[in-house]
């Protein structure tokens, strides 16, 4: 780093720039005097700042920009044999236009993990977004502080535990061998396997998604209800509201702000289910019930090798994703919300 | 302002509630009795699996075969399968790569998520707008499974633990909220410590850091459990099953049922539960994570809610 230029001050960059701004703007803050300096001057004032954000920079380029351009193979019957590096690849195969894309629409399967997605979505949204806010409200009405401190502990933590880890849980309390088996074997009924129904797989993905992630969702909403000013409470009191009274027009207006944002951002997202924990079930599942479109696309293009279809599929989920999120924002920021960026 | 009266406290120390203000009428019984029963089952509902998985994995073989699978109520207990597990062989190899992982990998995104941070974080600098955006768009899209992984390949990442830092190495809404934390920071001070002489480096490490700790603490958190529970990556950039990390091996040993290499012997010949050896695998799993988020947890509301970005 440029420790050799260290004292540096800005005045002083300034001042062999610009001697006449350089007196009375001592300590100012940079935003005031930017306007005045030239191109140059800035960037040998904030040379440290910019190579502070280059690795950042570079990693974002070639992780997240980089791969857009390799998007084209979805128009490519791409054979990943013509190289060991897929670059080459790329530049060998063959263009097919559209074909990838046709058969994709024609695809039996492409349309049943769309359908999964959009049930999984649903049910989602139906069993485990009211959760955290039931959970929310009634940890915000405990007042012993150290009740609330070990319930919040609790709830948090698995939040923290990887994909595999929940679902191994799972498959130990509802597998076949599991402790639900284990009971009613024990009380001379059959065992049964949850972990392996395709008919309840829904149900099941919702359940560890509300075991892992509800006690997690309760933090925004509990941040909501800590910026409730009391005085509402005690005025609402004195006009006679009773305590369901004041919940009712006191504590859920506050909160409906930040419900309608995550609504509306978790619809923009409504696409992407969790891709991991779907993953991890598939095979004891099958792909009739447990394929969404980012598994759909895994399959295709990791297992099968048939990246130029795959990548189709991707393409196809990533603009309509995109097409919502972008659609999303807009209706949090029609709604008077920041949304994921400002307006 | 609210009114408060002094309510004669039920129980002594810390239980106590505190005071309620006047307005305020004391929960019923049912209303508390009902509360109280459904933070605790929601708390069981979190901790009886943990609780069985962890005393499985202490069991003999003799107390799971009497209990016919799992344990709930430990009888004798045991570490016979966590010795055969550290002794070496494919489990204690895959939990010390995953620490060196976890360790490298939480380093490297800091250093370059605090770094990329504080660059944007002063106001008026050159371009850190336009950087700004570039970081936020990849929050609408993602280039796809499919270009990402022939890059990765195209890298040359394949079969290298590079394959599983690099790819994933930062996060753009981590990154968010520590520029957050750090302009809040008051600027006079920062402008005082440059008329000393400070250059932004020395201002970073010793007067911007030092106040973020909070932050940095919840981040660093985040980014070792996020290596700690990766597994997708090493799926599908490493074939070596002598590379692999905790988390493929235990869906190895649990979902799909395969006794890890070297220990197949001693499950066959009785010596070993293989049940206690899965769930000894994941109580590795699991144990950092438990032990040490809750010491980070009074910071979280604060480090999501500076995460509200602003542009």
């Amino acid at each position: 780093m440029s420790h050799s230029t260290v004292p540096r001050t800005d005045t002083e960059a300034e001042a062999k720039e610009n001697p006449p701004a350089a007196h009375g703007a001592a300590g100012a803050p940079r935003k005031r005097r930017a306007g005045k300096l030239g191109l140059r001057a800035r960037f040998r004032r904030d040379r440290v700042l910019l190579l502070m954000t280059l690795p950042a920079v570079l990693l974002v380029l070639v992780f997240n920009y980089v791969p857009i351009l390799g998007n084209v193979v979805a128009f490519q019957e791409y054979d990943p044999y013509i190289s060991d590096n897929g670059v080459v690849s790329i530049l060998h195969s063959p263009w097919v236009g559209l074909e990838n894309f046709q058969r994709i629409f024609e695809d039996s399967a492409f349309w049943n993990a769309v359908r999964n997605t959009l049930v999984l979505f649903f049910l989602q949204l139906v069993l485990y977004f009211p959760i955290p806010i039931l959970l929310a409200l009634l940890i915000n009405s405990v007042v012993r502080p150290r009740v609330r401190a070990i319930a919040q502990a609790v709830l948090y933590l698995p939040h923290f535990f990887s994909w595999v880890l929940v679902i191994a849980v799972f498959q130990q309390l509802f597998g076949g061998a599991g402790i639900l088996s284990q009971l009613l074997r024990a009380h001379g009924y059959d065992g049964l396997d949850i972990m392996t129904d395709p008919g309840t797989f829904k149900f099941l993905v919702t359940a560890e998604s509300v075991w892992k992630d509800a006690g997690w969702g309760i933090i925004v909403f509990l941040a909501a209800l800590a910026s409730v000013s009391p005085d509402l409470y005690e005025a609402a009191a004195m006009d006679g509201a009773g305590r369901w009274r004041r919940m009712w027009h006191v504590t859920l207006p506050a909160l409906r702000p930040v419900i309608a944002l995550l609504l509306v951002l978790r619809v923009g997202d409504a696409l992407t289910v969790g891709f991991e924990q779907i993953l991890l079930q598939r095979d004891a599942v099958g792909p009739g019930a447990a394929e969404v479109l980012d598994t759909f696309v895994w399959w295709n293009g990791v297992r099968n090798q048939d990246f130029g279809y795959a990548a189709a599929a991707g393409l196809v989920k990533g603009v309509i994703s995109l097409g919502l999120v972008l659609a999303a924002n807009k209706v949090a920021h029609l709604m008077g919300e920041q949304g994921v960026y400002k307006k | 302002m609210t009114a408060v009266i002094d309510e004669p406290a039920r129980t002594s120390g810390r239980w106590a509630a505190p005071p309620r203000p006047a307005w305020e009428e004391p929960p019923g019984r049912a209303g508390l009795a009902g509360k109280g029963l459904v933070l605790f089952l929601a708390c069981l509902a979190i901790l009886f699996p943990l609780w069985i998985v962890v005393v499985t994995s202490l069991s003999s073989r003799r107390a799971i075969d009497e209990a016919g699978g799992l344990v709930v109520i430990p009888k004798s207990i045991t570490f016979v399968a966590y010795q055969e597990l550290l002794s070496g062989g494919q489990v204690t190899r895959a939990a010390v790569i995953s620490v060196l992982v976890t360790a490298v990998g939480t380093l490297f995104s800091m250093a370059v998520s605090v770094l990329c941070a504080y660059g944007l974080s002063r106001s008026g600098s050159l371009g850190h707008r336009w950087i700004l955006m570039l970081l936020l768009a990849t929050m609408f899209f993602s280039a796809g499974l499919i270009p990402t992984y022939l890059l990765v390949q195209s890298l040359g990442l394949t079969d290298s633990y590079l394959a599983l830092i690099l790819p994933s190495a930062i996060s753009v809404f981590n990154i968010l909220v520590l520029r957050g934390f750090f302009m809040n920071i008051s600027q006079e001070l920062i402008d005082s410590a440059r008329i000393d002489g400070a250059g932004d480096v020395r201002i970073l490490w010793q007067i911007v850091m030092p106040l973020s700790r909070a932050v940095i603490a919840v981040i660093t958190l985040f980014y070792a459990v996020g290596y700690w529970s990766a597994w997708f990556n090493a799926s599908l950039y490493l074939n070596d099953q002598d590379m692999l990390p905790l988390q493929n091996v235990m869906i190895q040993l649990v979902q799909k049922q395969e006794a890890p290499v070297g220990l197949g012997q001693a499950i066959k010949t009785g010596e070993l539960s293989g049940l206690a050896v899965q769930m000894a695998v994941m109580v590795m799993a699991l144990l950092p994570v438990a032990v040490l988020s809750p010491f980070v947890q009074k910071h979280f509301k604060k480090g999501m809610l500076t995460g509200a970005v602003k542009g």
